[in-house]
């Protein structure tokens, strides 16, 4: 049953999530190989989102496991919650950057980058800063390090978001629907560093609108409805020929 | 027509001296009293365990909810028999002037904090901050530029309520003041001159925390 799953980095097997009476995720199977790019598409409230903040424990599953990189956690009766400690080692390996970028307001975008080198890291100052200002760079923000979130743009914020995620090492980067909060003209810039991760061979998981981005970038299309997966496999497959019903009447809504 | 004389004020002004400084010295002791019943009880309100977080609540709004001039007088009189041990004046005025005061510095800072989004505390867990760090680094300092101004106004009303320990005859600017009555007859001047002091310090206090205000505002 596992044999595929030999260069996974990212297994989940048997995932369940209820709020109270609203279950959101039902039996969800995912493996990622290391280097994949899965793009989670489908309507709001399917549980994508919720799917991506289960993969760093930011959401506690009900029942299931939850596997990165060799670190696994099983949820159920009788399991005990990971406690600060093991939760924090292991948010660590993974990077996430939010649909709001949720940058600290109260530190320059540089300052942001280092956070988690100096806090979880224990990085001396001076590398961190070096290691911020190289990520910078690679976002395209070199010239931003001392600025704070407030004078940037939205596109600029997320950019920075993703410097800050990039600064642990990550293992894998989730992406919960980046995009979806920038104006329009912005969401280029955002989506050009994500190729660009792609490219480089970084494993993502990105919860996206972006049909086309999906398509060019993910090499697998997840499509989620009602907390289940629907229907997953190459993008040439679940978005220019999906088989379910469900799949083709989401996509219709987009032009592809 | 009543002739002021205010003449009485300069001759006993010795005395009144001495009750401004007492009662800068009682603001100093319940401003920080208050803060740290307030610091201790917030983080007891946020606990996750109910048995922390209940009874917390509970003694907050006993404090709240109660007369200041009661509870001075409950301190004063009813505590050392309930306890069986002597209090003094100055410690039953100071103990319930920070619990009164911790009160409301508990809910100012409790709001500060929960004010914070929860996107902060989650990009801050999503870096593999732990808790601890989050608080320090993260939602603290946040919280604590929407809570200066607030905290600011509730000391301001710790300097007032100061007011009120004169009724455990400790000699502040009011029971002094009473002294000076009572020697000169003279209860108009008196209390005009100590309700000048009061404002003369207050009113300062005041722009400085609307200063404030729009400075912490401004950098957003």
């Amino acid at each position: 049953m596992r044999e595929s799953s030999q260069n996974a980095i990212i297994e989940i097997r048997n995932l369940s999530k209820s709020f109270g009476a609203l279950t959101v995720l039902r039996d969800i199977n995912l493996t990622v190989p290391k280097g994949g790019v899965v793009a989670l598409i489908g309507p709001s409230g399917s549980g994508k989102s919720t799917l991506l903040r289960c993969l760093n424990l930011l959401v506690v599953p009900d029942g299931g496991s939850v596997s990165v990189n060799g670190s696994s956690f099983a949820f159920g009766p009788g399991k005990r919650l990971p406690g600060d400690r093991a939760l924090s080692a292991f948010r660590a390996r993974t990077g996430m950057v939010f649909q709001h970028f949720n940058l600290f307001p109260h530190m320059t975008a540089a300052q942001n980058v280092m956070e988690g080198p100096l806090t979880v890291l224990k990085q001396p100052r001076a590398q961190a800063r070096a290691e911020a200002l190289t990520l910078l760079e690679k976002v395209g923000l070199a010239e931003k390090a001392d600025v704070y979130p407030a004078f940037l743009s939205g596109g600029q914020k997320q950019r920075i978001a993703i410097a800050r995620a990039l600064a642990m090492k990550p293992d894998v980067m989730l992406f919960d629907e980046v995009t979806s909060a920038l104006d329009p003209e912005l969401v280029g810039e955002v989506l050009a560093v994500m190729r660009g991760l792609a490219d480089e061979g970084m494993t993502m998981i990105i919860v996206t609108h972006e049909i086309a981005f999906a398509r060019d970038v993910g090499d697998r299309v997840v499509f989620m409805r009602d907390g289940l997966i629907v229907e997953e496999g190459p993008p040439e497959q679940v978005i220019a020929n999906p088989v379910h019903a469900a799949t083709r009447s989401f996509l219709s809504h987009f032009n592809r | 027509m009543y002739q002021w004389d205010f003449d009485v004020i300069y001759t006993y002004r010795e005395v009144l001296a001495v009750g401004l400084l007492n009662t800068l010295y009682y603001t100093v002791a319940c401003i920080v009293g208050g803060l740290l019943v307030g610091l201790v009880e917030a983080f007891a309100r946020l606990s996750p365990l109910r048995i922390v977080r209940l009874p917390t609540h509970f003694l907050v709004e006993i404090f709240r909810c109660t007369p200041l001039l009661v509870i001075l007088i409950w301190f004063y009189y009813a505590l050392p028999v309930l306890l069986g041990i002597q209090i003094s004046a100055l410690t039953a005025g100071m103990l319930a002037l920070s619990l009164y005061g911790g009160a409301f510095y508990c809910e100012i800072i409790r709001a500060g904090i929960i004010s914070i989004e929860s996107g902060q505390r989650e990009a801050a867990q999503a870096l593999g901050m732990r808790r601890a760090d989050t608080m320090r680094r993260i939602i603290l300092p946040q919280a604590l530029r929407r809570m200066v101004p607030p905290l600011m106004n509730q000391s301001i009303l710790q300097l007032k309520n100061t007011s009120l320990v004169s009724v455990l005859a400790l000699p502040d600017l009011i029971y002094q003041g009473q002294l000076v009555t009572h020697e000169t007859y003279r209860p108009l001047e008196v209390y005009t001159t100590v309700a000048v002091i009061y404002f003369a310090i207050l009113f300062p206090a005041t722009l400085l925390v609307q200063q404030l205000e729009r400075r912490l505002d401004v950098k957003g």
